[in-house]
């Protein structure tokens, strides 16, 4: 059966990578991309096979297991994979987007001496992420967690003799080991609560668990901070958008649709441990609401394209914690998928325009690109509209789910999220205003050289376009004459989704959202458009709200003040005070005598070592002819 | 099979006799006895039978009068060491090949002494032939650093060799106050287990034994010498300190400390757990801001030991078996980061961050190898680090969350310093004098290109390794927890 080739799925990028990694200087650029595409596009076709035949299967959860990985003791963590609906539809996503990103960076890398290297690094990421994924247990999740933290380190520092970049890259590993210790630490408590660290052997225990529990709530925290750490999330979320360094098609894969929705996957796959910990859940939920919000408000004001979509994808991944913490867990995946197309169509498409106008970034330096780039601007405004939230694109059906449950939940808490949702679509169309209307603002002499980007850059667009146009289809909702496919398709996993509110209410909360998200479109459009506002030059004294927005709130120079500087106060105290004065000082005190008393022995520094060698062997040699001579 | 225990300890003197007169062939001679070694050893892991008891063993009466026997063996903890130390010397001996050395025949020679004290000292089931052999490694090493070493070399190593020597004479009088109290005067290792001491005996045994092997290892606040020692001595003389030399002290707390004195570790474990955590998050702390990157990487040493010596003495299988994947796995990647530093300081005549920078444009072999060994290092998953780290971190986890989750800092720490250090290395823009910078070659590929096939052959699959030690590490573990029991 193929399931039970599942190892395949994973095999075959990794294969890719250590062919293209090998040939990165000898292949030839097509063939680099031929191979580094296609193993993709290899796994998704298994991918899809073992989709259809989950799909037609009775038993919905299967095991392959590889090899035993780690025992000690009581502890054996084999090397297996899991394939039940979840993984199903993340191995599609995963692979399906992942090849499409592929076949784009063809054309967006193709003039980069690094292209073999490139190509290997998205294989090898590939790889890490469906291990991820697969794994049937805590421990081999965290390799793949871990692992595509080494691809993103290695990606967003691709241009590393830019020492800023490097940094990035730095930075964005360091942030995700906070997280990930917290994660280890849950796994740990997870073995000692349930004896294993495989999910098949801890979830049934949980299933029949009542909530309240200490340990488990703290097994919650913790797997969510390890989730803040990949995911983003307030206080851990600063590396992101420094993640932008990285080649565009990097933030497209790795920074939007697929490595960081990794800690919402992780929490949909722990549902049954995340419900036993109702006060958790509402942590989950305060700082995802929290995060979206914050990083909402810094994307108003953003000037680099890159950036105002690396703090939408914050803001986004905020909802799906919003939603994971209010229990529902489907909403939230249904807007992980979502999100994978259309975040990954928008980064694709700012790809397009920034190379179309040759690395500039800057939407002050942008406008009327509408004619210039048509392909890019259709697929862009379609993105963009999916995101914002109308109908009947993706978007709006995966955030109005989430925004449901909330309403249910708390009005307060949907009230915030609503206004950020009208945030959302308001500096969605700012971009899409100051990038593609208006007149260019760059220098006349750029102005003759832009040109559409090559097929192999648009055909993704236009497909990732039509997936974000139709993508709701999978979870159109009762209220609307759907049947929500992707509920029923996830119930095996994910069983207790949330409350709805009524069929009345419902209705009530989706025009709300939807009549203030046009109305934000009417402000984007009144001051992009009818004014032709342009954001200031950096230099310009901002307003007090606007400045803290345009410098991020100033959570870098904080967390520098706070913590890396002390640390860093620390380590040269630690060093030449501590270490070298006190510690080395009392040792020196004690050897003094020693010292002096075997001045002797330094004599015998001068000597000649033949000698020495000499007479240990002679001292060892008359130890042994002793033994002899006494046998 | 006795015979191959013997051939085993033997052979590296009888090869540093002979590299010591073959001039200028020195190098190779010593590098086909340390092959042979290496096959010896492969011969012995192939006729192991992965279970609690001793194999090997060679038992001869030595000096009677004093109840001494050459009594040697190898059981699952054992034969760990044994591997690092026969698989690490052929490659450290490797990284010598493009060095100029004066006198190099002695140099390599006494490489090979140190080889068989080292195993002595692994395979001793005789307190006096540990003994012995704890010194006997200590020379050649002392030599090592005292004629081939920086210019402060002669300061520094006179330290390292009086604090060290200072540590065994503590384990010496520990060794004969046992030996007193054992009726069969004899310095039997069963004998000393056997030994009925009541819990303040043990406690002062305890010490005597931890002083000493706390230095070598080293345990804060025992390390001052590690760092000068490390960043003066020749680069072959600090792979063979940090890489094998310092699992002396490790080797020794499991094969003698724990099992003599359960009652001390019982009233005094938590302190040493507690010193090596401090020593965690103190080490690491120093190494962010250090300026050599020689000295970095011997304070991340001091930082990757406490993990290891915390994980020991919390006293279950799973600490335990981290320990002993992780001084193998921490030997390899030592002597890997050793190593770059050596291509890059022979090369450019310094290990200063600040001057260095863009390796990687000039030279993408060593930046890929040295992040492979990097990443081994900081613990990545599917690296060797890892599994030592997390079965480390899960041990002291059991004994105490809160100390875990201090001594687990390691993991972002660990990833501040090595990414830091990486990051001035080898990225960014390349100076006036990394320009030019000749990628490796020859030798230079051979070590690096195994040492990264080690990190990830035990990384994806550590099981053969730890199904070696796993018996003797529970058999161990029982020894101790039922003489406690007893004790008590």
């Amino acid at each position: 059966m193929i399931i039970d080739l599942v190892w395949l799925v994973p095999l075959i990028p990794l294969i890719g990578f250590v062919i293209n990694g090998l040939g990165r200087n000898t292949f030839s650029k097509s063939l680099i991309g031929f191979i580094g595409s296609s193993v993709i596009f290899i796994s998704f076709a298994i991918s899809v096979g073992i989709f259809l035949a989950l799909g037609s299967d009775v038993n919905k959860s299967h095991e392959v297991f590889l090899f035993d990985w780690i025992s000690a003791g009581a502890l054996h963590i084999p090397l297996s994979f899991l394939v039940d609906p979840l993984s199903a539809i993340m191995l599609l996503i995963v692979t399906g987007v992942g090849f499409l990103i592929h076949i784009y960076s063809i054309g967006y890398m193709h003039s980069d001496e690094g292209f073999g290297k490139f190509f290997s690094y998205l294989n090898l990421f590939i790889f890490f992420m469906l291990l991820l994924v697969l794994g049937s247990n805590y421990i081999v999740m965290f390799i793949g967690w871990e692992g595509v933290g080494l691809c993103s380190y290695l990606l967003i520092g691709f241009w590393y003799t830019n020492s800023n970049y490097a940094s990035a890259a730095k930075k964005a590993f360091v942030m995700n080991r906070i997280g990930d210790l917290g994660f280890l630490l849950g796994v740990f408590f997870i073995f000692t609560t349930f004896g294993s660290v495989e999910f098949s052997k801890i979830f049934p225990q949980a299933a029949a668990m009542l909530p309240g529990d200490g340990t488990i709530a703290l097994i919650a925290l913790l797997l969510f901070i390890g989730a803040c750490g990949k995911s983003a999330q307030l206080p851990l979320f600063t590396w992101l958008p420094d993640a932008m360094a990285g080649p565009t098609p990097v933030s497209a894969l790795i920074h939007a649709a697929t490595m960081v929705t990794a800690g919402i996957y992780m929490i949909a796959r722990s549902n049954l441990i995340f419900d036993l910990a109702p006060v958790i859940q509402h942590v989950i939920a305060i700082v995802g609401l929290a995060t979206a919000i914050v990083a909402a408000i810094i994307a108003l004001t953003q000037t680099d394209i890159k950036k105002v979509l690396a703090y939408s994808t914050v803001s986004q991944l905020g909802y799906m914690f919003l939603g994971l913490g209010v229990g529902a867990y489907n909403g939230a995946f249904f807007h992980v998928i979502t999100h994978a197309f259309f975040k990954a169509l928008l980064f694709l498409c700012a790809g397009s325009v920034i190379h179309a106008l040759h690395h500039e970034q800057d939407m002050r330096h942008m406008g009327g690109l509408r004619k210039k780039l048509p392909v890019t601007f259709i697929t862009m405004l379609i993105g963009t509209i999916a995101i914002a939230g109308l109908p009947p694109f993706s978007g709006f059906f995966s955030k109005d789910e989430i925004l449901a449950h909330v309403y249910v939940h708390d009005k307060v808490l949907w009230g915030i999220a609503v206004f950020g949702a009208f945030l959302t679509a308001f500096y969605m169309f700012r971009m899409l205003f100051l990038t593609f209307y208006g007149k260019y603002r760059g220098t006349h002499h750029s102005e003759e050289k832009i040109h559409e980007s090559p097929a192999s850059m648009t055909f993704p667009l236009i497909v990732l376009a039509i997936l974000s146009a139709i993508g709701g289809i999978i979870g159109i909702p009762e209220v609307l004459g759907g049947s929500h496919w992707l509920s029923d398709w996830l119930e095996p996993v994910i069983k207790h989704t949330g409350e709805s509110p009524d069929h009345a209410t419902e209705y009530i909360l989706m025009a709300v959202s939807v009549a203030g998200v046009i109305v934000s479109i009417g402000f984007a459009y009144f001051k992009y458009i009818k004014q032709s506002h342009v954001p200031v030059p950096d230099e310009t004294k901002r307003p007090l709200l606007a400045n803290l927005s345009y410098n991020k709130f100033y959570f870098d120079e904080i967390y520098d003040a706070l913590i890396r500087k002390p640390l860093d106060v620390l380590s040269g105290f630690f060093y030449k005070i501590f270490d070298n004065k006190v510690i080395d000082g009392i040792v020196n005190g004690f050897g003094l005598g020693t010292t002096e008393a075997s001045k002797g022995l330094r004599l015998l520094q001068s000597g000649n070592v033949g000698f020495y060698i000499f007479m240990m062997v002679v001292g060892i040699i008359s130890l042994l002819l002793y033994t002899y001579l006494s046998l | 099979m006795e015979q191959l225990l013997l051939l085993l300890i033997f052979l590296p003197l009888v090869g540093a006799l002979v590299t010591t007169f073959s001039g200028t062939a020195a190098k190779h001679v010593a590098l086909f006895s340390s092959i042979v070694s290496l096959a010896l050893t492969i011969a012995v892991v192939c006729n192991f039978t992965p279970d609690a008891s001793t194999q090997f063993v060679v038992n001869y009466p030595w000096i009677q009068d004093l109840g001494i026997s050459f009594h040697a063996g190898i059981d699952g903890i054992s034969i760990i060491t044994v591997i690092l130390t026969n698989v690490l010397i052929p490659l450290i001996i490797l990284t010598g090949y493009k060095h100029e050395y004066k006198n190099g025949n002695a140099l390599f020679a006494l490489i090979l002494f140190m080889q068989s004290g080292l195993l002595i000292v692994f395979t001793a089931l005789d307190a006096f032939l540990f003994y012995i052999g704890w010194e006997a490694a200590l020379i050649p090493i002392y030599f090592i650093c005292a004629v081939w070493g920086g210019k402060d070399r002669i300061k520094v190593n006179m330290k390292f060799f009086v604090y060290t020597i200072a540590g065994s004479l503590f384990m010496l009088v520990g060794i004969i106050y046992l030996y007193l109290q054992n009726p069969a005067h004899n310095f039997d290792i069963q004998a000393f287990y056997n030994l009925n001491l009541d819990g303040a005996q043990q406690g002062w045994v305890f010490w005597a034994f931890f002083i000493a092997f706390a230095i070598k290892m080293p345990v804060f606040p025992f390390h001052t010498w590690q760092p000068s020692t490390y960043t003066e001595a020749p680069a072959v003389g600090t792979m063979l300190l940090s890489g094998i030399m310092l699992k002396m002290g490790i080797y020794g707390v499991i094969r003698w400390l724990l099992p003599i004195a359960p009652a001390g570790l019982q009233q005094w474990g938590y302190i040493v757990i507690i010193l090596s955590v401090i020593g965690i998050i103190y080490a690491s702390l120093i190494a962010f801001t250090q300026k050599d990157a020689k000295r970095l990487v011997a304070y991340s040493s001091i930082a990757h030991v406490g993990l290891i010596s915390a994980g020991i003495f919390a006293l279950n299988t799973q600490g335990m078996q981290g320990a002993m994947i992780q001084m193998l796995s921490h030997g390899i990647n030592v002597v890997g980061l050793f190593f770059v530093l050596d291509i890059i300081s022979s090369r450019l005549k310094t290990n200063r961050i600040s001057e260095l920078g863009g390796i990687a444009k000039q030279a993408p072999i060593l930046a890929i190898t040295a992040l492979i060994i990097v990443l081994g290092t900081v613990a990545l998953p599917g690296t060797n680090g890892f599994i030592g780290e997390f079965l480390l971190l899960m041990g002291v986890y059991q004994y105490n969350i809160w100390i875990a989750a201090f001594a687990g800092l390691t993991i972002i720490f660990g990833a501040v310093y090595m990414l830091r250090m990486y990051q001035n290395v080898m990225l960014g823009k390349t100076n006036d004098l990394t320009i030019g910078f000749a990628d490796i070659a020859g030798t230079e590929k051979v070590v690096l290109y195994t040492i990264c096939a080690l990190i990830i052959a035990l990384g994806v699959y550590p099981k053969p390794i730890l199904q070696l030690s796993e018996a003797s590490v529970q058999h161990l573990i029982e020894q101790v927890t039922q003489k406690l029991t007893s004790v008590n």
